[in-house]
C-alpha cells in the first residue's frame, strides 16, 4: 500500500545500521529523494524540499561514522517537519501567505534535538494555514494529496507530514496536534500518529496556534518507531514554561509488554457519526485486544459530547492572540498603508486565509467585553467538566478505544462551504487536547473503498506507556 | 441554517467591532459572509447553554505546574543583522513603520 | 489629609498615582537578553523579546525577587498570583499583547506613609514587561503628529516593570511629589530599581479629580507624559484647575487620557479609538501560576533594609533635628546618615555633624568621622567659633582629613575662655552706655552695636552666640 522502495525497517534499525556502517546515509537519504520524485508532483506533501541539505546531513553523517565519532541514535533517520516547525534559515511558512519565505533566525529546540541525534531533515511539510482545519485543503501553497488516492484529502492539518510517511518519502513524519491535527491524518494515510501528554514535548519553536493545547509528535510506519520517537524528543525543555520536569519512561521498553489483565474501556456515551465502516474496524480492535488478554469494560464519558464546542471557542480565542503578532512590522508580509493601524488591517486581510480569518473572529468575540463570560468563561467550565469525566473513567479502565476519524479519507471539496462540517472531523480527538491527555492511532485495516481506517487509543496523563502497549498489541493483530 | 426564531448572536455592528479589535480588513459583503458564518457557529456552540455551570471551577492549565522560575543569566543575542534582514523595512537599526496615529 | 492651598472655594484635588518602575534585573522579565539602558537599537534582543512566531516567555526569578521585595517594603501582602495577556496593537508590543496581571497580582493591599504624616494606601504592585520604543521621523519636534514615518527599537520591550498603583489618597501636589520621592527613596534603599525618572526607569501617572468634600470623587482623568517630579506637580495642578473650571462653566470632566506638555503647561486630549479599551484579558497558557513560599516571603521580608522613613526618624533621634526637618531629609536621601551616626559613636556631636556633613559633603564624604568628630568637640565646647570651625572643616575637606587642633592652631585660632568674653562685654557697656540701655528698654538692634564692640575687641575670636546669650542674661538679671 505505501510507496516505500525499501521492506519496512524501523528507524532503530536503520540507526544502528548506519552507526556501524552497514549502510550509508547518503544511500537513504537518495532513495528518499527519489521517492519524492516520483510522487511529490502528484501529492504534494511539502512546503520545501531540502535536498542539498539532506544530501549535506547525510555525508556529515556518514563522515563522522568514518572516522569513528559518535553520529547520534538517529543517524541516518530521514524526518520531514512539519511547517510550524521553525527551523533556522530555512523557510517556515505555516503555509500561509502572511509567512511566505519567512526564516527563522532560531531552531525549535525539537529540531535540536532531532538533529543532534543524527535525524536527516528532507523538508517541510504542507498544513492547513496555520494548523487550522482538518484537510490540509487549508493551505495557502494548495493542498497535498492523499497517497492511497489523490483525489482525496491527507487529513489535516498535519496532512503534509502524514502523506510524506505514508508515501515513503520520509521515514518519520512530525506534526502538531491541537484538536487531532496528528491523529486524524494519521488515520487517513494509515500510519501510526501521536498526541503526547500536554507538556511531553517541548513547543519552542512550535508556531502557536492554541497555547494550552499544542503538542508535537511523530507519524510513523511502526508503533516502535513513534516510542522512540518520543523517548528522543520527550522531556523537560527550560525554554518552555509548560514543559514537564520530569523524566519520562522509555517507551521503547514499554511496548515489550502485553496487554494481559489490561482494562480497555468503550465509551457507551460517544458522540454518534461514526461511519459503519470505521465503527465496524473499531468492533475488531475491541476483538484483538480480548484475545490478546485485556478485558473490555464500559464507561462514560458524559462531557465528551461537549468537547468540540469548547474547543472551538479556547482555540480560536487563544490563536486571536497568538496571531496577533502577525502585524507586518517585523517579519512577514506587509502590505504598506499611511499609518500602522491601516497597515495591520490590510496586510493580515491579504496575509490571512478564510479560515484562519473566521477563527480569529471567533476567537476574538469570545474573549471580547460582555461576551466573555457567556462563551471563553463556559468552554473553561465545560473543559474541567472533560477533564473530570476522563479521570472518573481512568478509575476504571487503563486506556479508552475510539474511532479516531469518523470517516474514512473525504474527497477534495466534500465539506462544501460549511465550516462545521469539517469541523465535526475531530469529534473523538478534540476531547483528549482539552483534558491534556495522551491520544495516539493506530492503522488498524481498511474501510470503504479500501481506504485506511485508524483507531484512537486514549490514556490519563502521563501514561503513555499504558498507550503504547495497547498499540502495539493492536498492531501485533492488525491483519495487514 | 438557524431557524428564524433563534436568537441572532452575532450582529453586523458587532462583527465589524471585532473585525477592527482583531485588525482584520473586510469587504462589506465578506463581512456579510463572515457574520453569518459565525452566527452559525454560536447557534451550534449554543449546546454547552443547557449545562449547569454554576460550581464548576474554570480549567486553564493541563498539567498543574507552578513556579516556573529561570536564573537571572544573560544569554547570547541575536544577530541584528540577521534580524533585520527579515524585516519588511528597517532603518538606523531599528524596524520601520508607517506613522503611528492614535492611542494605541 | 492636607488640602491643596491653591484651589478655588471649597474644592478638593483628588489624586491617585500609578508608578512603573524598571527592575534593576541583569536580564528581561520573560527572556535571558540583557536589561540594560542605551545600547545600540535592537542589540538586545531575543526570540521572545522579539515576539517571533514559535517563542515563549520563562519568568525571571529575580524579577520575581525585586517585585517582592517592593510589595514588602509597601507594607503589601504578598500572594500566589497569575499571569494574564493584555492584548492590544502598538508597534512597540512585538506580541500585541502585554503579560501582565490581572485580578491575581503578586503584591495587594499596602501603605507608604508621608513624611507629613499622610498615608497613602498602595492598592497592588505587580509585575508585568516593558514595551519597546518608538522614535518618530519628520513631523516637528520628534512627536507623533505629522510624523512620516516610525522607527522601533526593542531593547526595552520584555524588561521587567513593578506597576505601583496608589489609592486615591494625596490631596495635594505636594503630596504627590513627596509620595515619589518617598518612593524613589524607598526603591533605592531596597536596591529594586534605579527609578531615574529622566531615564525612563520610573514612570508616572496620576489619576487626578475634583470634589467638594462631602459630595461623591469627580470623574478623574489620567495625565500621561510627565518627566520629572517637579513636572508631575504642575501637570496635577494645571488639572485640577482645568477641572474646576469645567465644573464652575456648567460643563462636565469627561474621563479621557491626557497629555501632559511641559512646554506649554496645560494637558491635551489624545485622538482615542472607541474600542482601545477592551483589552480582552485572558489567563496567560503560556506561564504557570507564582506562588512564592512562605519561606521566601519571610527572608524577603526579613532582609529588607532600614527604609527612609526609619533612617530619618533615627538621625532626628540621635541629632535633636525633626525627622521632617531639611538637614535630616537631605542627609538620609544622601545616604549620609550612618557617617553622621558614626561622627557621634567616635565621640562627636551628632548635631553638629549634622550641619557639617549637610553642608560640606555632597555625596560621599572623604573624612573620617574621628577627624570630624574632634571638630564638633571644638566647637562645642567653644574652644572654636562657628565660622572658625567652618574654616577648619573645609580644609579637613580639602585635605581629605587632618587633625582639627593643628588646623586651628595653624590659623591662629585660639580658645577664648568666658571670663575673657566677660571682660570685653564689660570694655563694650563702658564704651556705649547708650547701646545698653536701648537694648536693656527692648532695642534688638542696639544689641548689635555691643557685639560689634566685642568683636573688635577681641579680634574676631569672641564666639558671637556666646556674647550675645551673655548679654541677655545680663539684661535678664538687671530686671
Amino acid at each position: 500500500m505505501s510507496a516505500s522502495p525499501e521492506p519496512r525497517l524501523t528507524a532503530s534499525a536503520i540507526a544502528a545500521s548506519v552507526r556501524d556502517g552497514s549502510r550509508k546515509a547518503a544511500d537513504i537519504v537518495e532513495q528518499h529523494l527519489a521517492a519524492i520524485a516520483a510522487r511529490e508532483p502528484e501529492i504534494h506533501a511539502f512546503n520545501l524540499v531540502l535536498a542539498d541539505e539532506a544530501r549535506a546531513d547525510a555525508a556529515r553523517i556518514d563522515a563522522q561514522v568514518a572516522a569513528g565519532d559518535d553520529p547520534g541514535p538517529l543517524a541516518g533517520v530521514t524526518v520531514a517537519l512539519k511547517d510550524n516547525m521553525c527551523t533556522r534559515g530555512i523557510p517556515t511558512t505555516c503555509s500561509s501567505k502572511i509567512l511566505e519565505g519567512w526564516r527563522p533566525p532560531y531552531d525549535a529546540t525539537v529540531v535540536s534535538v532531532l538533529r543532534d541525534a543524527g535525524a536527516i531533515v528532507v523538508g517541510k511539510t504542507n498544513l492547513d494555514e496555520f494548523a487550522m482545519g482538518s484537510s490540509t485543503e487549508n493551505s495557502a501553497f494548495g493542498p497535498t494529496r492523499n497517497p492511497h488516492d489523490i483525489t482525496r484529502v491527507p487529513g489535516g492539518s498535519s496532512g503534509g507530514s502524514a502523506a510524506s510517511v505514508a508515501a515513503g518519502f520520509s521515514q518519520i513524519g512530525f506534526g502538531s496536534d491541537t484538536g487531532g491535527s496528528i491523529r486524524q491524518p494519521a488515520a487517513l494515510c494509515g500510519v501510526v500518529g501521536v498526541k503526547p501528554t500536554y507538556g511531553y514535548v517541548s513547543r519552542y519553536g512550535l508556531i502557536a496556534f492554541a497555547s494550552s493545547l499544542d503538542q508535537i509528535g511523530p507519524f510513523t510506519n511502526s508503533v516502535e518507531d513513534s516510542a522512540l520517537m518520543l523517548d528522543v524528543i520527550g522531556g523537560h525543555d527550560p525554554l518552555d514554561s509548560t514543559s514537564i520536569p520530569q523524566e519520562h519512561p522509555s517507551l521503547r521498553e514499554a511496548i515489550q509488554q502485553d496487554v494481559a489483565g489490561m482494562r480497555i474501556g468503550r465509551i457507551t456515551d460517544l458522540p454518534e457519526g461514526a461511519d459503519p465502516d470505521v465503527v465496524q474496524r473499531l468492533e475488531v480492535a475491541f476483538d484483538t485486544l480480548r484475545a490478546a488478554g485485556a478485558k473490555i469494560v464500559d464507561v462514560q464519558v458524559p462531557a465528551f459530547t461537549f468537547g468540540l464546542t469548547a474547543y472551538y471557542l479556547i482555540a480560536p480565542a487563544e490563536a486571536s492572540s497568538n496571531l496577533a503578532r502577525y502585524d507586518g512590522v517585523r517579519y512577514g508580509m506587509r502590505v504598506d498603508a499611511a499609518d500602522t493601524n491601516a497597515m495591520y488591517g490590510a496586510t493580515r486581510a491579504a496575509g490571512f486565509g478564510d479560515e484562519v480569518k473566521r477563527r480569529i473572529m471567533l476567537g476574538t468575540y469570545a474573549l471580547s467585553a460582555g461576551y466573555y463570560d457567556a462563551y471563553y468563561g463556559k468552554a473553561l467550565k465545560v473543559r474541567r467538566l472533560i477533564s473530570d469525566d476522563f479521570d472518573r473513567a481512568y478509575q476504571n479502565a487503563d486506556a479508552l478505544l475510539t474511532p479516531t476519524s469518523p470517516s474514512v479519507a473525504f474527497q477534495f471539496g466534500a465539506k462544501g462551504d460549511n465550516p462545521l462540517a469539517m469541523y465535526l472531523c475531530d469529534t473523538y480527538t478534540i476531547p483528549s487536547n482539552l483534558s491534556g491527555q495522551p491520544g495516539m492511532s493506530v492503522p488498524f485495516g481498511t474501510g470503504a473503498h479500501g481506504l485506511p481506517v485508524g483507531v484512537q487509543v486514549l490514556a490519563g496523563t502521563l501514561q503513555e506507556p499504558t498507550m503504547f502497549r495497547v498499540a502495539a498489541a493492536l498492531e501485533r493483530g492488525t491483519a495487514r | 441554517m438557524p431557524e428564524s426564531s433563534a436568537p441572532v448572536r452575532i450582529t453586523p455592528e458587532v462583527a465589524a467591532k471585532v473585525a477592527h479589535l482583531a485588525r482584520l480588513d473586510f469587504e462589506p459583503d465578506e463581512l456579510v459572509r463572515m457574520t453569518a458564518q459565525l452566527d452559525g457557529m454560536l447557534e451550534h456552540f449554543a449546546d454547552i447553554d443547557a449545562l449547569d455551570l454554576s460550581t464548576v471551577v474554570p480549567m486553564t492549565q493541563a498539567f498543574p505546574l507552578v513556579n516556573v522560575l529561570r536564573a537571572d543569566v544573560v544569554q547570547p543575542c541575536l544577530d541584528r543583522d540577521e534580524v533585520l534582514a527579515s524585516a519588511p523595512a528597517a532603518e538606523d537599526g531599528r524596524f520601520r513603520v508607517p506613522p503611528i496615529i492614535g492611542s494605541e | 489629609m492636607s488640602k491643596y492651598d491653591g484651589l478655588p472655594g471649597e474644592w478638593e484635588l483628588v489624586v491617585g498615582l500609578e508608578v512603573h518602575v524598571e527592575l534593576a534585573t541583569a536580564t528581561k522579565l520573560f527572556s535571558a537578553s540583557p536589561n540594560r539602558f542605551g545600547d545600540e537599537p535592537n542589540t538586545n534582543i531575543d526570540p521572545v523579546t522579539l515576539g517571533l512566531p514559535g517563542a515563549l516567555p520563562v519568568l525571571n526569578e529575580q524579577a520575581v525577587e525585586l517585585a517582592m521585595r517592593i510589595g514588602a517594603a509597601l507594607n503589601c501582602t504578598i500572594q500566589p498570583c497569575t499571569f494574564h495577556r493584555k492584548n492590544y496593537f502598538y508597534p512597540d508590543m512585538p506580541k500585541a499583547y502585554q503579560i501582565s496581571q490581572y485580578d491575581q497580582p503578586l503584591n495587594v493591599d499596602g501603605f507608604l506613609d508621608l513624611p507629613n504624616g499622610v498615608r497613602v494606601g498602595v492598592e497592588r504592585a505587580h509585575m508585568e514587561e516593558d514595551a519597546g520604543k518608538s522614535t518618530h521621523v519628520g513631523g516637528s519636534g520628534g512627536r507623533v503628529h505629522g510624523a512620516t514615518y516610525s522607527l522601533i527599537d526593542l531593547n526595552r520591550a520584555g524588561v521587567p516593570l513593578v506597576e505601583i498603583v496608589s489609592r486615591p489618597d494625596i490631596r495635594s501636589a505636594d503630596d504627590a511629589r513627596s509620595y515619589v520621592n518617598e518612593l524613589r527613596g524607598i526603591l533605592l534603599a531596597i536596591g529594586a530599581s534605579d527609578a531615574k525618572m529622566e531615564e525612563g526607569s520610573m514612570r508616572v501617572d496620576a489619576n487626578v479629580s475634583v470634589h467638594k468634600p462631602g459630595t461623591p470623587l469627580g470623574t478623574r482623568c489620567e495625565i500621561k507624559n510627565v518627566n520629572s517630579v517637579r513636572s508631575m506637580g504642575r501637570a496635577i495642578e494645571y488639572e485640577a484647575r482645568r477641572q474646576i473650571d469645567l465644573v464652575e462653566a456648567g460643563d462636565v470632566v469627561r474621563q479621557q487620557t491626557r497629555h501632559w506638555d511641559e512646554t506649554d503647561g496645560r494637558t491635551h486630549t489624545l485622538r482615542s479609538k472607541e474600542d482601545a479599551d477592551d483589552y480582552r484579558y485572558f489567563l496567560e497558557p503560556d506561564l504557570v501560576p507564582l506562588a512564592p513560599s512562605a519561606k521566601w516571603i519571610a527572608r524577603v521580608t526579613a532582609a529588607l533594609p532600614m527604609l527612609p522613613a526609619a533612617r530619618r526618624a533615627r538621625l532626628a533621634d540621635a541629632t535633636g533635628q525633626p525627622a521632617t526637618s531639611e538637614a535630616v531629609t537631605i542627609v538620609v536621601e544622601r545616604g549620609q546618615d550612618d557617617y553622621v551616626l558614626a561622627i557621634a559613636a567616635a565621640g562627636g556631636d551628632a548635631g553638629r555633624a549634622l550641619v557639617y556633613v549637610k553642608e560640606a559633603f555632597a555625596d560621599s564624604p572623604n573624612v573620617t568621622a574621628a577627624d570630624v568628630a574632634a571638630l564638633t568637640q571644638m566647637e562645642v565646647s567653644g574652644a572654636l567659633t562657628a565660622t572658625q570651625a567652618k574654616t577648619v572643616l573645609a580644609e579637613l575637606v580639602t585635605n581629605g582629613g587632618g587633625d582639627a587642633k593643628v588646623i586651628a592652631a595653624k590659623h591662629g585660632f585660639e580658645a577664648i575662655d568666658t571670663s575673657e568674653i566677660e571682660r570685653f562685654i564689660d570694655q563694650a557697656l563702658a564704651e556705649d552706655p547708650d547701646a545698653w540701655q536701648k537694648f536693656c528698654s527692648g532695642d534688638a538692634k542696639a544689641m548689635g552695636a555691643l557685639v560689634g564692640l566685642v568683636m573688635k575687641a577681641s579680634r574676631g575670636k569672641a564666639d558671637g552666640r556666646a556674647v550675645t546669650a551673655s548679654l541677655q542674661q545680663r539684661r535678664t538679671d538687671r530686671s
